[in-house]
């Protein structure tokens, strides 16, 4: 029987592997943007799992806000990075150092 | 249902004026009308803060989903006002460096709604949706000079964190629905009557990380110098000033609402972050030569500062962040409309020692910046100065004696740099000097800055009655 906890598990599991991915990631922005999304889907079914365990449609509700914003960020994050690629002429996370920090 | 409009009836108008204003935008007038656009959005945010003073009262709206009262009331006419003045202090500067296009007004617009949707939350998905209006339109914002490599890379940087602190607040939104079995904070402190279980521990631990992130405390500070650095200065003025109120106001109000009756728990995070950033800010600002890095280090110290006020968990706590805040938005907009105006062969320059020997030639200004200085640092017959001391004796008000105590070191490590500026402008060695043009605005604004940080220190200009009724409103 799978229950909560498994839910909960995986969900956990992929939240740390999208922070590991920003984190150790050393090659290119779009595995970047990849990872941010893992966090969110992540999220997701922390909601679901919790919604459906409780009987309370809330959390479910939550999670298409969460889609949809999430949607929206991806756009205007592909779109920076678009602007970042014409006067830079390179997507790799090393050259981000313009300015340092 | 008419009840539940009137109560939100400030957002839902700001949000048609900005919808409005995109459409017009679009299809008529394009950028040719945008010095306009600027002022008529300046005064819509003037007009809604003044009317936003006129109401009373505390009123929940959309079954508990929002709520209106004296707390929400004081940071959205700090914000409001916040967002005006950045409108009118961008003019000159864009159109000098010829990006003034008619969307920038409409996103500071947007910007400010989401903050304002965000010091009325209370519901986790509320304080998501406004939190995320606010981002990302601040992403879109820094990163508006498209051509430069530096506000593109920028723009990128705070997205990137940006995103990924909306997620680590996600993921603790996520584990307090879970374990509280709602999102509303009224649900939630039900839910901790009996002191707060460990999946909800995590998730308010999560939550307060993300938020850590909008307010740049440290050690989740690392994007603020860039970000500050790389945007165009009036958007860093914005940056800096607004949308920290509403960082601030929100963390207030999900620490204090939701998960008021477990104060111990959230006690050590919130007074951790504080000593961090107090500490962190004023010594990494010691070596910054760019004067945009440099306030960035400042502000960190400075919410270090007014987080102070909130690690002490009492309603006097509140009213002194919210002074500290007040106050902390004067001098910054003092201090960037004077950072805006410094240029050379009409071109922006951010380097410090550009700033030698100023007040030789420019005795009133060098003067004005010297009084702002002052005050950040804390000296004592200045504005600044009251404002520490009412977070310092919050803190031993509130019993965390050593944290006043941290303060009042981490203050004074502070005030090196402060001084450096001084120094500089009044001993320095003269060479490569600044134009001495100065917009009408940028140069108002500084000097009614200046001015208030001498002139409040006889009444705080009544602040005090008000920020006290406001944290009452949050704390109970």
């Amino acid at each position: 029987m799978i229950g909560l906890e498994h839910y909960l598990t995986v969900s956990a599991a992929l939240f740390v592997v999208g922070i590991f991915g920003l984190f150790l990631n050393r090659k290119n922005i779009i595995i970047l943007l990849m990872s941010l999304e893992l966090i969110l889907l992540a999220v997701n079914i922390n909601f679901v799992a919790f919604s459906s365990y409780s009987g309370d449609l809330v959390g479910q509700i939550f999670t298409l806000f969460v889609l949809t914003v999430a949607a929206a960020e991806a756009a205007i994050g592909l779109a920076i990075l678009v602007c970042f690629f014409r006067n830079r002429g390179t997507i790799e996370v090393e050259d981000v150092n313009v300015m340092k920090g | 249902m008419t009840g539940d409009f009137d109560v939100i009836r400030p957002e839902v108008y700001l949000a048609l004026y900005a919808i409005l204003a995109l459409l017009v935008g679009v299809f008529t007038i394009k950028d040719r009308a945008t010095p306009i656009l600027l002022w008529l959005t300046a005064a819509v945010m003037a007009l809604m803060a003044w009317w936003i003073g006129t109401r009373s009262g505390t009123d929940v709206a959309f079954a508990g989903l929002f709520v209106d009262d004296g707390f929400s009331r004081f940071a959205k006419i700090l914000i409001l006002a916040a967002g005006a003045v950045t409108l009118l202090l961008s003019g000159d500067y864009l159109t000098r460096s010829g990006t003034l296009r008619f969307e920038y007004p409409i996103l500071v617009a947007l910007s400010v709604l989401g903050m304002m949707v965000m010091v009325s939350a209370s519901d986790l998905i509320v304080l998501y949706m406004g939190l995320e209006l606010q981002a990302l339109a601040a992403y879109v914002l820094t990163s508006i000079r498209r051509d430069s490599v530096r506000s593109t890379e920028a723009g990128l940087k705070f997205f990137v964190l940006g995103a990924l602190s909306s997620g680590l607040l996600l993921y603790g939104a996520s584990l307090t629905y879970g374990y509280a079995g709602t999102t509303s904070f009224a649900g939630v402190v039900q839910a901790t009557q009996d002191g707060a279980s460990l999946g909800l521990i995590f998730g308010l631990v999560f939550v307060v990380a993300g938020l850590a992130f909008k307010i740049s405390a440290a050690p989740f500070h690392m994007w603020t110098p860039d970000v500050y650095e790389g945007a165009p200065t009036p958007v860093t003025t914005f940056l800096a000033t607004a949308s920290k109120v509403a960082a601030i106001g929100l963390l207030a109000r999900v620490v204090h609402d939701a998960f008021g009756l477990v104060a111990g728990d959230w006690q050590q995070i919130v007074a951790f972050l504080s000593l961090v950033s107090m500490f962190v800010g004023s010594i990494a600002a010691i070596g910054q030569t760019n004067i945009k890095r440099l306030m960035a280090y400042s502000s960190i110290s400075h919410m270090g500062f007014a987080l102070m006020g909130l690690a002490s968990a009492t309603a006097f706590g509140v009213q002194a962040m919210l002074i500290y805040m007040a106050i902390y938005v004067a001098m910054n907009l003092g201090t960037f409309a004077f950072i805006l105006s410094m240029e050379r062969n009409g071109q922006p320059v951010t380097d410090i020692r550009s700033l030698n020997m100023y007040s030789r030639r420019e005795p009133l200004r060098a003067f004005a910046l010297l009084l702002l200085m002052f005050s950040m640092a804390g000296v004592p017959p200045l504005l600044g100065f009251f404002a520490k001391l009412e977070v310092l004796r919050a803190a031993v008000g509130g019993g965390i004696v050593w944290l006043a105590i941290a303060g009042m070191v981490a203050s004074a490590i502070s005030a090196f740099f402060y001084l450096r500026l001084v120094y500089f402008m009044y001993f320095g060695e003269e060479k490569d000097v600044l134009d001495s043009r100065m917009g009408g605005v940028q140069w108002t604004v500084l000097m009614v800055s200046a001015a208030a940080m001498l002139l409040g220190v006889i009444n705080l200009f009544g602040m005090e009655p008000l920020a006290a009724a406001a944290a009452a409103t949050l704390v109970n």
